[in-house]
């Protein structure tokens, strides 16, 4: 398998996890997405040195992880191109920010490095978060759920359509690395010259697969609307998680937990 | 009932790729449309899917297939696409299978009935929620001719039913589509299987109608299949020519 399959696989591999069985997998979808929302929300809103305020709200992908049984390493796996990317975000603030602010022992913090880390931590809870939410739920139940927030078609329509493009030209990007490299022996990569040749082939492979897939669908009396397979329907469970969910992002924002604890423990 | 009237199609202006063509199909009729590559048969389908817009009239059960009536005539033909990946594009068969029937506007429980009976009809019980990127080459066609069947269409259209099966596999999708009540039109240059399943055949050279007759004729004749770059079916000889 080269790289390109791989990745292919994986997209296949996030609808086979979303199969899968667990207490969060039973959950209505629509608690999830709104649940995850909340916690989005309040990630994003401690303010740019509250690091500690932050690192509570690890909990609650922790606890996700516990109870859906998915694997923290397939999350780290998955993302391990775009944490990179969240990670640099905040990459500069030690320059800027060279203000003192926090002494442990002998170290001493600015406070560009604490807003650093703090960004840093935001991105990547709300990744595992968002992985979380994407790894238990089907795409095609999250768009019905997406339906169900009032969300006009369209979009959930070209989002579902979206990510089933992606595979599609993932399946064809792999197919023609592995024909370039059976004629190009011992190559790492695709030669420069090469590139614009292969990317031009490449779009015009997946454009003509993706018309023939759209056609099958018309064929099969899709007009625009997506008949989403009946959602899992609201009950007492989702109804109770939704809002100890809430809560407990609630009372991590507004006390501050780990100062709390801190003081207990050092009294 | 299918009539193709004077029907010419060109991709590009100076390139016909059809030209011509008239033919009537009968309900019931099983029929084997042959050709060599680019000979026009995928063309021929895309047109009376009305997926493309050629010169001539089509008239499909005594309806003109044009922009208003495609809703209706496409319900009636199901087109088994001759790369079942792109056929089969949602997670699981049973998700792929159930989404004609609900665009159809059936209630939830009706479409799954009708997935239920489509694969029993085709023995693939087991196939149901298996991942359609897991399963093998075979499997993924019958489960396409599952998806179409669920449509439950008058007439049904495969391009290509048997290109890139091994014989196994070719075996079990000749079978079925003898088992097939509906009505049948089939692309191929797999003559032998034309030669199983049709007893009609609709010989296409450059864009043109070069025969139109019973199988038994049609694929018996070696200088009229070989004047159109085709070869008798293996079963009736055609391995043995070097003699
Ligand atoms: N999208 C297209 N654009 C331009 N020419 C095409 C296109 N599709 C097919 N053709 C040409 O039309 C002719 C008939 O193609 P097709 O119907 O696919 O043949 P067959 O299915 O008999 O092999 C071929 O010469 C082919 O090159
Ligand atoms: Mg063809």
């Amino acid at each position: 398998m080269n790289q390109v399959e791989r990745g292919a696989c994986e997209l296949h591999e996030m609808d086979e996890l979303a199969a899968r069985q667990s207490p969060i997998h039973s959950l209505c979808p629509l608690a999830k997405l709104l649940t995850t929302i909340a916690y989005l929300v309040t990630v994003l809103s401690f303010r740019k040195y509250d690091l500690s305020g932050v690192t509570v709200m690890l909990l609650y992908p922790v606890l996700l992880f516990q109870l859906s049984g998915i694997p923290v390493r397939t999350c780290f796996h998955k993302l391990r191109f775009v944490l990179p990317l969240v990670m640099a975000v905040g990459l500069f603030n030690p320059f800027f920010d060279r203000q003192p602010m926090l002494t442990l022992g002998a170290l001493t913090l600015s406070g560009g490095v604490i807003s650093m880390l703090t960004l840093m931590l935001k991105g990547v809870f709300c990744l595992m978060t968002a992985f979380l939410l994407m790894a238990t739920t089907s795409i095609d139940a999250l768009c019905a759920a997406l339906r169900r927030l009032r969300l006009s078609g369209m979009p959930v329509t070209l989002l579902l359509l979206t990510y089933r493009y992606v595979g599609i030209m993932a399946e064809e990007a792999a197919a023609m690395t592995d024909a370039y490299h059976l004629r190009a022996p011992g190559q790492r990569g695709i030669r420069f010259s090469a590139w614009g040749s292969f990317l031009g082939q490449l779009l015009l492979r997946s454009m003509d697969r993706g018309s023939e897939l759209y056609s099958g669908m018309q064929l099969r009396g899709f007009r625009g609307e997506f008949h989403y397979a009946a959602m899992k329907p609201w009950r007492w469970s989702d109804t109770v998680y939704l809002t100890v969910c809430v809560a407990l992002f609630l009372v991590f924002r507004l006390f501050h937990l780990a100062q709390l604890l801190g003081s207990l423990l050092v009294r | 009932m299918i009539e193709f009237q004077n029907i010419s199609f060109a991709y590009e202006k100076e390139r016909p790729v059809l030209s011509n063509l008239s033919f009537c199909i009968r309900e019931g009729e099983n029929v084997g449309l042959i050709g060599a590559n680019g000979a026009g048969k995928s063309t021929v389908m895309k047109v009376l899917l009305g997926l493309l817009k050629a010169e001539g009239r089509i008239l499909v059960d005594g309806t003109e297939v044009t922009k208003g009536s495609l809703t209706e005539i496409r319900r009636k033909l199901g087109f088994v696409l001759q790369n079942s990946d792109n056929q089969m594009f949602m997670p699981t068969v049973y998700e792929d299978m159930i989404f004609a029937p609900l665009n159809y506007g059936l209630s939830r429980t009706e479409a799954e009935e009708r997935v239920d009976k489509a694969l029993e009809k085709l023995g693939l019980q087991e196939l149901k929620h298996r991942h359609n990127h897991k399963i093998s080459g075979g499997e993924k066609r019958m489960a396409a001719i599952a998806t179409v069947l669920a449509m439950e269409p008058e007439v049904i259209l495969m391009d290509e039913p048997t290109s890139a099966l091994d014989p196994y596999n070719r075996r079990i999708v000749i079978n079925t589509i003898r088992s097939l009540p509906q009505t049948k039109i089939i692309t191929s240059h797999d003559l032998d299987m034309i030669l199983d399943t049709c007893d009609r055949v609709i010989l296409l050279s450059g864009g043109e109608l070069a025969a139109d007759g019973p199988a038994d004729a049609i694929l018996r004749d070696r200088a009229l299949l070989e004047a159109h770059r085709m070869e008798l079916p293996l079963c009736l000889g055609g391995a043995r020519r070097q003699g």
